[in-house]
């Protein structure tokens, strides 16, 4: 409807009493790629995780691609959407996670041919095609048939990538892909997530890694305190921060 | 620091150390021989064991009738106990209280009551109900047919064993679930997989790691408790050597027969465990656990290669 493919209007997230999102409004158009900074508790990875209701919101309305999170619209009420509606939307939006969450008990193939199997009914033989492809292009094509333990952290993260985009999302998030990495290994990944971006995956990367920020992002937003401080594009947030809390923030990681 | 002597050029030598002694090894190994040889001998001249009667009777057809029952009742009360199992398991974890509360109350009313009340119990369940019939609630029934004769003895045993077995099962299961990682359930779910999806492709098959090792145990135990059966008349292995022994007063050598059979089979379900445990172990460590046929065939290749540093 908007032409937009996410869009966050007011988004307030609490766990208890304890308020962690405190109105996020926040745009993604398609194609675009999207850095998520802020210290640790300021929200990020939350917000992250509303947008394919992962968590419930508790106000504000959030929708991606034109459609609600989570929610029906009749009039002016807001009905639950079933938990077979959610999964079904989850679909169209891949996520990696920091701690990879691949499959232990399936090979590097198989943890990518699970959910288009299972969950869209593709055919065999088709699936392990694309990811076979998909192996190879984030550099693993020869651990087709290695379980996760056989790979490193880099490697078990690649494969992860590749599951996502197996299902062929429209929308890719990113929950600190980096962050459990060790350092020599962190170049890899983000090596094949800046080919996704150039191939012009919508993408959502809640991330610490400054310089990939710089050089991947077009729009930088800065998360503090469960709201968004200042956005814009990398140059000016990460360059010229203007706010007294982006300053310190990026004084530290820098 | 150190003089020039003892530097060290080159790869040293060898250490050729004196091995540290352990002299009462020996005495354990002397005592334990002992008592074995004294074991055999027993076993070969104690009139009183009736060998003639243990081979008399070891592949006898009332035995063989008896250990094919014990079989029928273990595999049978196992398999509706793991179903029973994994359901409460399942509703145990569920959100809604209602049917969180009912499976609680199940697996306290079947873990806290002996096997052998509960089994006396079902084989006098015509007692509390004379019939069981379809119908509605508290309303009127049609279809129904005397309790005798649809809870036969044998239903009765199965009904108290599995009830039994699904009560410990569902503990099992449970654990075994919970020791899977929640971002497991968190990846299927972002990839669009149903929550029963996720359970039956995700979470079980890793939570049987956990699973299978503790229910190998059940079965074993089970296997054994088929012998409480024997109190309600059921002919399986030890009532089927009873009979024998209270018609020829041969009790030892009937019971050995018992003994053995037991041993036979508990030793063929160690084997079966092994295999399974190896085949839910896979991707749990770097290198799988051999089979004996595969260690035997690297014995005779030679111990180098595979078996070394990992």
């Amino acid at each position: 409807m908007t032409g937009l493919m996410v869009d966050a209007q007011q988004v307030h997230k609490s766990f208890g009493a304890n308020e962690v999102l405190k109105g996020i409004d926040f745009q993604v158009a398609p194609g675009q790629v999207i850095c998520l900074l802020g210290p640790s508790g300021s929200g990020k990875s939350t917000f992250l995780r509303c947008i394919n209701h992962l968590e419930k919101i508790n106000a504000g309305r959030l929708f991606v691609d034109g459609e609600l999170v989570g929610y029906r619209q009749q009039g002016d009420k807001l009905h639950e959407l079933s938990a077979k509606d959610v999964a079904k939307k989850r679909t169209e939006i891949g996520m990696v996670f920091q701690h990879f969450n691949l499959f232990p008990h399936m090979t590097a193939l198989g943890n990518i041919m699970e959910a288009p199997c299972q969950v869209k009914n593709e055919p065999k033989a088709e699936v392990r095609q694309r990811a076979t492809e998909l192996l190879a292009k984030v550099g693993l094509g020869d651990k087709a048939s290695a379980y996760p333990r056989q790979l490193s952290g880099g490697q078990q993260q690649r494969v992860a990538i590749a599951r996502a985009l197996a299902m062929r999302p429209k929308l890719m998030l990113f929950d600190e892909p980096t962050s459990a990495l060790d350092p020599e290994l962190v170049g890899d990944v983000l090596a094949v997530m800046k080919d996704l971006a150039r191939s012009g995956m919508t993408m959502i990367v809640v991330t610490h890694e400054i310089g990939f920020a710089r050089e991947v992002a077009d729009t930088v937003v800065f998360m503090d305190g469960g709201v968004v401080v200042e956005q814009g594009p990398p140059s000016e947030i990460i360059s010229n921060p203007r706010h007294e809390r982006t300053k310190a923030f990026l004084s530290q990681v820098l | 620091m150190t003089s020039p002597d003892n530097v060290v050029t080159g790869r040293p030598e060898n250490i050729r150390a004196v091995p540290v002694r352990h002299p009462w090894r020996w005495v354990a190994i002397a005592v334990i021989a002992v008592l074995a040889a004294m074991l055999v001998h027993m076993l070969f001249t104690n009139p009183n064991l009736e060998w003639p009667y243990v081979r008399k009777y070891l592949f006898s057809q009332i035995i063989l009738r008896g250990v094919w029952m014990t079989i029928k009742l273990t595999i049978l009360s196992m398999a509706i106990g793991i179903v029973l199992g994994v359901v409460a398991a399942v509703m145990r974890l569920s959100e809604n209280p209602v049917v969180r509360g009912a499976a609680w109350l199940y697996v306290w009313f079947f873990r806290g009551t002996p096997l052998l009340v509960q089994i006396i119990g079902w084989f006098s369940i015509s007692l509390l109900f004379k019939t069981l019939a379809f119908g509605i609630p508290f309303g009127p029934h049609f279809a129904g047919e005397n309790t005798n004769k649809l809870v036969s003895l044998f239903v009765s045993a199965l009904l108290a064993l599995s009830l039994n077995e699904g009560a410990y099962m569902s503990e099992i299961v449970r654990a075994g679930i919970l020791a899977v990682d929640e971002g497991q359930t968190e990846a299927a779910q972002a990839l669009g997989m149903t929550k029963l999806q996720t359970m039956r492709r995700i979470v079980l098959p890793q939570a049987m790691r956990v699973i299978v090792p503790p229910t190998g145990n059940e079965t074993n135990g089970m296997l054994k408790n088929t012998a409480l059966a024997s109190t309600v008349g059921i002919f399986e292995l030890l009532r089927s050597s009873e009979a024998i022994y209270n018609a020829n007063y041969k009790t030892i050598g009937l019971l050995i027969v018992a003994v053995i059979w037991y041993l036979a089979m508990t030793s063929i379900l160690q084997v079966g465990q092994f295999y399974l445990e190896r085949y839910y172990g896979r991707g749990s460590t770097r290198t799988v656990a051999l089979t004996p046929i595969q260690r035997a065939r690297l014995a005779l290749m030679g111990n180098h290669g595979r078996g070394g540093a990992n």
